[in-house]
């Protein structure tokens, strides 16, 4: 029962380690980001999923409120807000390095960047 | 109301746009060094605030504390604020004839612009309260420094900030999630709420599985951001490859907020009582070990003089960790102290590096055959910081080993002694190949060229360093008495 209960701990978990291999296998400096953002969008679910409150709707206030409401948490959306733009910015860092890389080596294969470094 | 916390996070923030504004490089420059020279005031007087009042607390935009970011400030604070600023201050100076050489005029204001962002991210993670705010500022020193390091001179400074950047933002996450689930877990964000609560609904001692993975979470984060041994691999890379001031700023002052975080996590929201220190404590004392041996080992094959400093860094990073897993107030004040002299030892050093890689061109070992004669003063200065490394009495480097070497026998650990003392040894070994390259090894006549000594503006800084190192060798009571009712307030919980 709680192991589908928990469903939503399952689909970020398996999401983060699918990231996490990505990152680990791939040698390509791009595949490797793509890994890093599925790594931390397995977050952001995570954080999403921990505000639902079961039977709660959109934490608004108005007159027609009927006693008794829940409302889901907004705080962790507010807070993934935050997150997903620091997710942007990094891969922006990440991406603008790549470019440089891929200027100065001719490459992003990460074994052939090892391999012109020996060289020299 | 007491506006000094906020003041020291927005002084750099703002000034950090103002820098590309201009567009000019002296202008930026000097934008900066007004920035960090204030910063370094307003930490002076903070520190001067809470030795005479206690800690300070500050409610951002006037949103009481379980609700707003709060920002608080106590003697471990104070300390590694003066630390980082103080860092900071000493380095713009050191930064204008280095940057100069190193990086073309056009993006200079963007790396003056860097640093400062990078800077308020450290402060910021400082002077915070709140759990989340903490994980923000975070990414914002590191976003910066990849790109401060992927800056450098060579090609494999890019590669560098790439690795630095995937594991960095491994870590990053990995505190994030822990920061989430200890929100789920107490619904707050602000530490000393998060600590109230874990107490008050006896969460902690339970076994609370959730506590237990917020927490392994959080651990091997911050242990990621401050290279502890296993985790250190970014750590060589980024140092040798960054720019020499960057390389400076990062040495003496990232690890260092990183591991003031560790320590706030573990004392501050946990608290030193509980169940995790027994396992922690064993962890963090075979890293640490591990650390101080085998990255002093790795330093003394290294061959790129810089390359072998940063070894020497994890190494270092050990000790601090080993005063942590210590876990007693001699071994934790050892730890806080040894923040301190290693920003001063590793700042000096790594300015001699800047100052020889100025005049000659690289820091190979090769590089410093004939520089006792050439550059009298830094290879003096590399003297004096390399023996404040080893921890030779009368330096700097020689008081936190001694207290921690003291609170390893307090504890009755006698191999954890004899550890520390060869890692001293194997100090003396990678500082002397150098010594003796520039010293006794003299070059051809042929090789004869006219390389003469860095300019004042980098001796000046690197002078005062040496003369801190060594002040604060001889007169320890300021850093010691700081770290000592660092560690007491952290023992004693919040």
């Amino acid at each position: 029962m709680s192991w589908v209960g928990h469903y939503n701990y399952w689909v970020a978990i398996f999401l983060m380690m699918s990231g996490f291999y990505v990152v680990i296998s791939r040698g390509n400096l791009i595949k490797k980001l793509i890994g890093l953002n599925v790594f931390s969008t397995s977050v952001f679910l995570l954080y999403i999923s921990m505000g639902k409150v079961n039977g709660g709707t959109a934490p608004i206030y108005c007159e027609h409120i009927h006693p008794g409401q829940l409302f889901s948490n907004p705080v962790p959306h507010v807070l993934i807000l935050t997150a997903i733009v620091v997710g942007v910015a990094t891969t922006a860092v990440g991406l603008a390095l790549t470019v440089r890389i891929n200027e100065r080596y001719g490459t992003i294969e990460e074994d052939e960047i090892r391999a012109k470094d020996d060289s020299l | 109301m007491n506006h000094l916390p906020i003041l020291q996070v927005i002084i750099p923030l703002l000034a950090a746009p103002l820098c590309i504004v201009f567009g000019s490089r002296r202008l930026a420059w000097l934008i900066a060094l007004v920035a960090t020279w204030s910063s370094f005031a307003v930490s002076l007087l903070i520190a001067q605030q809470v030795m005479s009042v206690g800690a300070l607390s500050y409610d951002i935009g006037g949103w009481p504390a379980p609700w707003g970011i709060t920002y608080y400030i106590d003697y471990l604070n104070a300390f590694v604020l003066l630390i980082v600023s103080g860092m900071s201050a000493l380095v713009l100076p050191y930064a204008f004839k280095s940057v100069a050489q190193e990086i073309d005029s056009a993006t200079q204001p963007y790396f003056y612009s860097l640093l400062l962002v990078c800077l308020a991210g450290l402060l910021g993670i400082t002077v915070t309260g709140d759990a989340f705010n903490m994980y923000v500022f975070l990414e914002l020193s590191s976003l910066s420094s990849y790109a401060l390091i992927g800056m450098g001179p060579r090609r494999r400074a890019l590669t560098a900030a790439y690795q630095y950047l995937v594991m960095g933002t491994i870590g990053a996450t990995f505190i994030l999630i822990g920061i989430g689930l200890l929100y789920s877990l107490t619904g707050s964000l602000n530490i000393q709420d998060i600590s109230y609560q874990l107490h008050a609904n006896h969460i902690i001692g339970s076994g609370n599985r959730t506590l237990l993975t917020a927490f392994a979470f959080i651990i091997v984060g911050l242990s990621l951001k401050l290279a502890l041994f296993p985790l250190h691999l970014w750590l060589p890379n980024a140092y040798s490859y960054a720019p020499s001031v960057v390389t400076i700023f990062l040495a003496s002052t990232a690890t260092k907020v990183a591991i003031y975080m560790l320590l706030r996590f573990c004392y501050s929201v946990v608290g030193s009582g509980s169940i995790f220190q027994l396992a922690l404590g064993k962890i963090f004392l075979i890293s640490s070990l591990a650390a101080i041996i085998i990255a002093s080992v790795v330093a003394i094959f290294q061959y790129d003089i810089k390359r072998m400093l940063a070894y020497s860094s994890v190494a270092q990073i050990g000790y601090m960790t080993l005063g942590l897993s210590l876990s007693n107030l001699g071994g934790l004040s050892a730890g806080i102290l040894h923040m301190f002299n290693h920003a001063l030892m590793k700042g000096l050093l790594f300015m001699t590096m800047g100052a020889v890689s100025y005049s000659v061109g690289s820091v190979y070992l090769t590089d410093f055959r004939g520089l006792g004669r050439r550059m009298p003063f830094t290879m003096a200065a590399f003297v004096i910081g390399g023996l404040s490394l080893m921890g030779v009495p009368g330096t700097a480097g020689f008081v936190s080993k001694w207290m921690l070497v003291q609170a390893a026998l307090e504890r009755g650990w006698w191999d954890v002694v004899v550890l520390i003392l060869i890692g001293s040894l194997l100090a003396v070994v990678y500082v002397w190949r150098v010594v003796e390259t520039a010293y006794f090894n003299p070059l051809l006549e042929l090789e004869e060229e006219e390389v003469g000594e860095a300019p004042l503006s980098l001796l000046i800084p690197m002078w005062l360093m040496v003369v801190a190192n060594i002040y604060f060798g001889i007169d320890s009571s300021i850093p010691v008495n700081f770290a000592q009712r660092a560690a007491a307030l952290l023992l004693g919980g919040m």
